[in-house]
């Protein structure tokens, strides 16, 4: 046993990844197994008029929105996407039908013979032509999936007095997640019974959308999860569609049918980050200070709504970053296009909020000629002041404490004044740049009380052994080790003694999906509150079953229509320093060194929070700097690994990493979120070096050769 | 057409399109699921086996090409000295997450200490380019594969 929670102990997946024996979804044949492929749209929007299918022996079905029992609806927030197109097609790559029989080889052939006469609607390609008069739009009357407001104070009269405005527009672009393990799932029908295994994050999602497809009442449906090469988001809706497509191909056949996407498929066809357009404009005084914001939110969501009101919502209320200002006014839009529908990544809507305000805050800095981080700490938020939405910042506030501590790492003063040594080749520019950035854990809102009610049991079986039964996954996080770390250091045994094994639906409750920052914090600390009734009921004879439910903290208030209150029950924060080169020949970046420190909380396992922390960071180095994703026409041009680069072993990045130490007492040992936080900082830390190291600033991620080249060479 | 080779030390015939990449053959004509696919298109090495002495993407290597020649998969690396410094080199750094990528790029860190090459942080970042990996940010293995050499040259002093 560690003699602290944080000390790293070895992975509990670690002996079965490293010998390969784990079982991934393709790993897995059935009895009879049948492959399935998916025929897709090849249009950005259109009306079907006909399909023809090539001959097909027996043993070789299709299977369309036909075979669909109850509903050719994927539920989500908004119901507006099928699970196979019926009669029109929204975007390049939506599903029509599947192929299905027993060679895949033949399968696939068969698949591109599909004829599908279509006939071409104008299509809605971007926010002006969502606004245009001559295309229908996609949905509702404004083409909008959500639009909110929120503010505060007088921005009105803050501008109308305001000695100077400075505006900007920044835009990030499409991020494609590249979980290693490409999606699949294999679908059993048996007994009466559909049974889905698969790489997921939300196992109850899935179990959800299929209860709705099917008709069936919950007992019909048993979801299997099964060791998930990597998701960060992409496999928390998506995998509702391709279990849908599995399940009902073995309803249709009664055998068991896998399909597994191939890697530009997946590409094609799967979620991807938000594209966005901020603008912010400031009101400065004759003091040169900010008095009031306002900021516009644009989020390219794709052609099906999805969870993109939450991503814009989150987007909005950290639209802000950590700063405090007296007036506010920020306005949100997610509107539709016919392209691939954006969806659940790490951060959820703050990478692209985040990139905008800090890059702002550093433009400004640097138009005043002011120390960036002298600046940002004058509007810093403190304990009990106000979040955007009217909540309260609790707890113990340390944004000093985190920014004293990155700047000591980096030597700042001196990384600042002596990065352009006399040794450096000429026209090779060195940059320092700092970010500073919160992100809430857990569900926006009232989710978890409203939505999720997530429930965790544990059992003490007869030889004393403890299950941890959640539908929360392990996905390469390092879940399974931190809960189960989490129960034996509560319960005061070995870790050895605790169990914890891929969920299926009819062994463990629902206990929420596995997003949001909100595993360790939320279903940990429920966890905690188990082991207490474990505790007092140890000595029993025989097995002992307890249960904790979700209790909503009772200062934690929350009104959905009017967006006021505590959007999060708590908040992580981090600060990174980066110290970029730029060749002003060849206008390469290079990111030579990133320095960090998180507020999460506490570590509950150092070894594993430390991967999340370098692993989001590289994440977010390539969103930043080589992740282009572009589209002609409604079609995404880099569908394969050799097109959409992400950061190789080469690309990789020096990080230095600490932790302020901030217990959080509703988390387990004081622990809070911190999956997504370590992407967050990267963009805008990046982009303030590059604008130090230029001396002009820069507005759009990715920062490609090419754009360097526009921003260094084109006069102001 | 029958093609013969040796997997993990074992003589294998199949009869098949020689033109069937290796991942493909090995996978579903043998079962050897420690040989992943990410891609199929040679870019994240994630199916990265021994042919020989080189390291290959058999997702991209059609089967025919092996005729007569000696593959080495994960598994079939187990036993060796190698794996044992691996194995603990990357338990101590905390070097597998999802674990998809992990079999490949353990393929190729018993390449580099077959080959005697001295894992400096650059020749490592040079040997690891060829395999993609999305949750750790690399550094966790550099971590691991500099522990696994220094427990490696222990092993053989020995």
């Amino acid at each position: 046993m560690p003699a602290s929670i944080s000390d790293p102990v070895v992975r509990t997946d670690f002996e079965e990844k490293i010998s390969a024996m784990s079982r991934y979804v393709d790993d897995l044949t059935f009895k009879d197994m049948l492959y399935a492929k998916t025929v897709r749209s090849q249009r950005t929007r259109a009306k079907i008029k006909n399909i023809t299918v090539p001959y097909l022996d027996d043993g070789y079905f299709t299977v369309d929105y036909k075979d669909i029992p109850a509903s050719n609806i994927v539920k989500e927030i908004l119901d507006d996407q099928p699970f196979f197109a019926n009669g029109e097609v929204n975007f390049v790559g939506e599903p029509i039908m599947l192929i299905v029989g027993k060679d895949p080889h033949k399968v696939a052939e068969l698949a591109k013979k599909v004829v599908v006469d279509y006939e071409d609607i104008a299509p809605v390609l971007s926010y002006e032509d969502s606004l245009s008069k001559h295309t229908i739009p996609i949905y509702g009357l404004n083409n909008c999936f959500a639009e909110y407001e929120i503010s505060r104070g007088n921005v009105e009269k803050a501008f109308a007095q305001a000695e100077r405005v400075v505006e900007k527009t920044y835009e990030t672009g499409y991020q494609e997640h590249i979980y290693m393990e490409p999606q699949g799932m294999i679908a059993v029908y048996e007994h009466r019974t559909i049974t889905v295994y698969g790489s997921m994050q939300c196992p109850y999602y899935i179990k959800h959308a299929l209860e709705k497809a099917f008709g069936w009442n919950s007992e019909r449906i048993r979801i299997v999860q099964t060791t998930t090469g990597g998701a960060f988001g992409g496999k928390e809706e998506f995998p509702s569609i391709i279990a849908g497509h599995a399940a009902f191909a073995a309803f249709k056949t009664g055998k068991p049918v896998k399909l597994i996407y191939e890697r530009e498929e997946d590409i094609i066809s799967t979620t991807k980050r938000h594209p966005s357009v901020i603008t912010i404009k400031t009101a400065l005084d004759s003091n040169q200070k900010i008095t009031a914001v306002d900021i516009d939110i644009k989020l390219n969501a794709g052609a099906y709504a999805g969870l993109s009101s939450v991503v814009l919502q989150r987007a909005m209320f950290c639209s802000t970053g950590v700063y405090n200002f007296e007036n506010f006014i920020i306005k949100g839009k997610a509107y539709a296009t016919n392209t691939v529908p954006s969806g659940a990544f790490r951060g959820f809507g703050g990478p692209q909020a985040i990139f905008a305000i800090e890059t702002h805050m550093n433009t400004l800095a640097f138009m005043l000629h002011q120390d960036v981080i002298d600046f940002k700490s004058r509007y810093m938020v403190k304990t009990g002041d106000k979040t955007t939405t009217g909540g309260t910042f609790r707890g113990s506030l340390k944004l000093p404490e985190i920014v004293n501590r990155v700047k000591e790492m980096a030597d700042y003063k001196n990384l600042c004044s002596g990065k352009n040594s006399v040794n450096s080749v000429n026209s090779i520019k060195k940059g320092v740049g700092f970010s500073i950035f919160l992100h809430g854990c857990g569900f926006t809102g009232n989710g978890e009380q409203q939505v999720i009610k997530a429930s965790t049991v544990l059992k003490k079986n007869y030889d004393g052994t403890v299950s941890i039964c959640i539908s929360n996954v392990e996905m390469g996080q390092g879940l399974g080790t931190v809960m189960r770390k989490i129960v034996a250091s509560s319960l005061g045994i070995d870790i050895s003694k605790v169990i914890y094994t891929a969920v299926d639906t009819d062994k463990v409750p629902d206990s929420g999906p596995t997003v949001a920052s909100r595993s360790t914090m939320i279903v940990g600390g429920l966890l905690v509150k188990a082991c207490e009734k474990l505790k007092q009921r140890w000595d029993e004879e025989g097995m002992v079953e307890v249960q904790a439910d979700y209790q909503q903290p009772s200062w934690l208030e929350w009104d959905n229509e009017l967006l006021k209150g505590d959007a999060y029950p708590s908040y992580s924060w981090g600060a990174d320093i980066a110290l970029v080169s730029v060749d002003t020949l060849t206008y390469e970046l290079s990111i030579e060194k990133i320095w960090t420190v998180m507020d999460i909380g506490i570590p509950i396992d150092t070894n594993t929070l430390r991967g999340q922390i370098e692993g989001g960071i590289l994440q977010g180095v390539g969103y930043s700097s080589c992740e282009v994703m572009s589209m002609k026409e409604g079609r995404i041009l880099q569908k394969n690994l050799t097109d959409y680069i992400i950061p190789s072993s080469k690309d990789s990045v020096d990080i230095s990493l600490d932790y302020i130490i901030n217990p959080y007492e509703n988390g387990p040992f004081g622990a809070k979120g911190a999956g997504e936080i370590p992407f967050l900082g990267v963009g805008p830390a990046v982009a303030g070096a590059v604008l130090d190291a230029i001396k002009k600033p820069v507005y759009k991620l990715p920062l490609t050769a090419e754009y360097l080249m526009e921003v260094i060479e084109n006069e102001d | 057409m029958k093609i013969d080779f040796f997997l993990n030390h074992t003589f294998c015939t199949v009869d098949t399109d020689p033109l069937r990449s290796l991942a493909d053959v090995l996978r579903r004509d043998f079962n050897q699921t420690d040989v992943k696919q990410g891609c199929g298109e040679g870019e994240c090495g994630a199916c990265a086996v021994l042919v020989e002495t080189n390291v290959v993407h058999s997702c991209i290597y059609p089967v025919v090409m092996a005729q007569d020649k000696k593959i080495l998969t994960l598994r079939g690396i187990l036993d060796t000295s190698e794996y044992q410094a691996i194995k603990k080199g990357f338990s101590d750094a905390g070097s597998v997450q999802c674990g998809f990528c992990t079999p490949g790029i353990v393929i190729v860190c018993y390449d580099m200490f077959k080959k005697n090459v001295q894992p400096s942080k650059d020749t490592i970042m040079e040997y690891l380019s060829g395999n993609l990996c999305r949750c750790t940010g690399y550094n966790s293995i550099f971590r691991g594969m500099a522990l696994a050499f220094e427990y490696y040259k222990n092993m053989v002093r020995r």
